[in-house]
């Protein structure tokens, strides 16, 4: 950890992280999809098995409740649903897989842009029975509101419709036409039973006319590398290292976690909002200097020259620059029961690594997330209400757009009273 | 012309996650301190804080709740890795809580002083003024746990409530607390015990020895082997043997159990994992099988 050496050279080994977010209706077999996939990939250890026979037999259920695998919370259990979103974890040899397991009822939109903001894939579950309900075309919405790069859909419950091809048809190509009206750059219709495991590990042997991979396979596959953006260099100062010890005198190191685009040693690079131009003199890790750095990747860099650099300020190119401006235009999720959103309401708002106030100039329109429908009468958002707005912020942020970038496109609306987290935003 | 192979290997991304966890708190609040037990997980969420800091020293304390009941070996490494890091050391002792008349402890074979640390952990918060503290708990640990957020509030009493969490979007953290509340942070949320070993290979992080075989007179009890010694006497019926074990977690030596093992260095604990059929915590900590709900509960009162 001392002195400056040549980084691991593990750093670019294949075996990387997948993080998914799951959604589907009550009931479309979510949980015991979970199960079966934590159950097949052998992520689940005997006494949690254990531990769910045992409550599924005292709850009087006649088979080995998988679901409950998943049901965290005590107050979950007891009213038999999920609440909040929980995150679980499995590997396979190729991948390690963190699903934000988000609730699929109407009144938790919150909870599913949570999970959704993070996921590189989503994992929507239909029930071959019901075909496509308001809720998934709700969830195919929110999930490409919030920009995830990859779509699965799992038409489940295969076993109660015979494994009937057309069925699976009908459903993928009413959910294909539905979500090239969305911006889904890339969707994957899958049939399966989640309850029997057909095509959730293994091939299923019931649908010999589906040649597709299975949820797992697929999973395990999907190339999400480039879904990062690795072209408009963005460094959000985060916290200034400064030692003032006896073996490291004068150093000064900007320390924070690269957004957007490859730096490297050498560059020429701007720090806004001064507008001074420098030069990126190292890329130093504790175990020692890289020559490049790209996202998610937490460095600490040295730039050439005296300057004044402090957390809160953005370094990039100086020919290509992200928008600074106190004028912001962006989707908003409202996440607060408590409160609600007006125009007028003063609020703190986190984009990056700053803090400003906020102002809420204008309410454009509330938006229908099921039919997609502009209200633009609307004079507020309420808890899980989604809707276009302006603000106004009392100094400039250094934004991209959310399409653009989800790092240096997204922000949180926190309320400066009760300190709750109440909005989530995506600039337009 | 963009290279799109820029991906990092699942330790280093989980890494770089810890890393941007540590820099947030040190930058948004006053007073944060990292909450050490001398256990694998706190061994590495210290490596980690470390490195985020790096060529710098450590801009907060490192606090230890001591039940009494500590493993030896725990403690010597606590005293060490503090020694090598120049950081300052805060414990708070539940033994001299206990001394002072502050707190009673309850007679129970397997209960040991897991629930006698939550006052002495609020206390130790409100005496020193803490804003932060950092905490080593995974999600995978526990099913309280993996609904827990990476900054989880704690109001005036340090109480935390599952259903009022504060969403968590992207990687922007609220850090914003009133007079008396605090966040508990958990850097390694999205670790596996896997990843923490491999971690520990790859990094060759220093961890106490008993976390490797060595032999050890223990007792068979409630399905789990104890180390008999000051805190745990055999009954009358009990058998006492000598075994080749290691430990898992590091808790209270009265209620953390042995398993039977012959691994000696991070590798070979890596390779028993692989095949291991029981979690951590349910194999050897009775604290957390009282109750089905037992560490909700626990978390709910303050708990780490
Ligand atoms: N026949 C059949 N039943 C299923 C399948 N998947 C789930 N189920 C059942 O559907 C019900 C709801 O499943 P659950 O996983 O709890 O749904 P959730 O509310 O989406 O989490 C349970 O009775 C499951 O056993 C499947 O593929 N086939």
């Amino acid at each position: 950890m001392s002195g400056p050496a040549e980084a691991s050279p593990s750093r670019r080994r294949p075996g990387d992280i997948l993080r998914f977010a799951t959604a589907g209706s009550v009931d479309d077999g979510k949980s015991t999809l979970i199960g079966r996939l934590l159950y097949d990939s052998k992520a689940i250890f005997e006494d949690q098995l254990e531990s769910v026979e045992r409550t599924s037999r005292d709850r009087g259920d006649e088979y080995t409740n998988l679901a409950l695998l998943t049901d965290g919370l005590r107050a979950e259990r007891e009213q038999g649903i999920t609440i909040d979103v929980a995150y679980r974890y499995f590997a396979t040899p190729r991948r390690k897989f963190i699903i934000a397991d988000t609730p699929g009822h109407i009144q938790y939109t919150r909870n599913m842009v949570t999970g959704a903001s993070t996921a590189d894939l989503a994992v929507v579950l239909a029930d071959a029975r019901k075909g496509l309900v308001e809720q998934s075309r709700r969830h195919a919405f929110l999930v490409s509101l919030l920009r995830v790069p990859h779509i699965v859909l799992c038409v489940n419950k295969m076993d109660l419709v015979d494994y009937a091809q057309d069925t699976f048809e009908e459903i993928a190509g009413e959910f294909e036409g539905f979500a090239a009206r969305l911006s889904v750059p890339d969707l994957t219709v899958i049939p399966i039973s989640a309850l029997h495991g057909d095509n959730v590990v293994t091939a299923s042997e019931n649908m010999p006319w589906y040649e597709g991979p299975t949820l797992l396979s697929h999973l395990e596959h999907v190339w999400v590398a480039a879904d990062r953006n690795l072209v408009d260099v963005r460094f959000p100062v985060q916290y200034v290292i400064r030692p003032q010890s006896a073996a490291y005198p004068d150093y000064r190191g900007y320390a924070g976690k690269v957004a957007g685009g490859v730096l490297k040693v050498g560059d020429e690079v701007m720090v806004l909002p001064s507008g001074f131009t420098t030069r990126i003199t190292a890329i130093d890790t504790a175990d020692g200097s890289v020559d490049e750095a790209f996202p998610p990747m937490s460095v600490t860099i040295r730039l050439a020259g005296e300057l004044d650099v402090s957390r809160g300020d953005m370094i990039c190119r100086p020919h290509n620059q992200p928008t600074a401006g106190q004028d912001i235009e962006a989707m908003v999720a409202w996440m607060d029961e408590r409160a609600v959103l007006r125009p007028g309401a003063k609020l703190a708002i986190k984009h990056t690594t700053r803090v400003a106030r906020a102002l809420v100039r204008e309410l454009h329109y509330r938006l229908d997330v099921t039919t997609l429908h502009r209200d633009e009468g609307a004079s507020s958002l309420e808890l899980n209400e989604i809707g276009r707005i302006r603000l106004r912020t009392t100094k400039p942020l250094f934004t991209d757009t959310y399409a653009r970038n989800r790092a240096t496109g997204g922000f949180i609306l926190i309320d400066e009273a009760t300190h709750r987290t109440v909005g989530a935003g995506m600039i337009l | 012309m963009v290279r799109t192979d820029y991906r990092l290997t699942q330790l280093d991304a989980l890494e770089a996650e810890s890393i941007h966890v540590f820099r947030e708190v040190a930058a948004e609040f006053e007073r944060p301190a990292l909450l050490f037990s001398g256990g694998k997980d706190s061994a590495v969420m210290l490596h980690i804080a470390a490195k985020a800091f790096w060529p710098a020293a450590l801009p907060f304390p490192v606090v230890h709740i001591d039940t009494g009941h500590n493993f030896p070996e725990a403690i010597e490494f606590r005293d060490r890795r503090v020694a090598e890091l120049g950081v300052r050391l805060i414990v708070g002792s539940v033994q001299e809580a206990i001394d002072s008349g502050q707190l009673v402890e309850k007679r129970s074979s397997t209960a040991g002083r897991n629930r006698l640390q939550t006052p002495v952990l609020l206390e130790t918060i409100e005496r020193h003024g803490f804003d932060a503290l950092f905490g080593g708990a995974r999600r995978d640990e526990e099913k309280a746990r993996a609904k827990e957020r990476v900054f989880s509030f704690r109001d005036e009493f340090g109480q935390w409530d599952p259903k009022n969490q504060r969403p968590e979007l992207w990687d922007l953290y609220n850090t914003k607390i009133g007079n008396g509340e605090h966040i508990r942070v958990f850097p390694l949320s999205n670790w596996t015990e896997l990843d923490i070993w491999q971690y520990v290979e790859r990094e060759s992080v220093a961890l106490p020895s008993i976390y490797f075989a060595h032999r050890r007179e223990v007792v068979a009890r409630d399905g789990m082997l104890l180390a008999v010694g000051a805190y745990v006497t055999p009954a009358e019926a009990e058998e006492v043997v000598e075994e080749l074990v290691r430990f898992r977690t590091v808790g209270d030596m009265s209620c953390t159990g042995a398993v039977v093992s012959s691994a000696r260095n991070p590798a070979e604990v890596i390779a028993e994992t692989a095949v291991t059929r029981i979690t951590e915590r349910g194999a050897t900590r009775a604290d957390d099988r009282t109750a089905e709900a037992a560490m909700e509960d626990r978390k709910r009162e303050g708990y780490f």
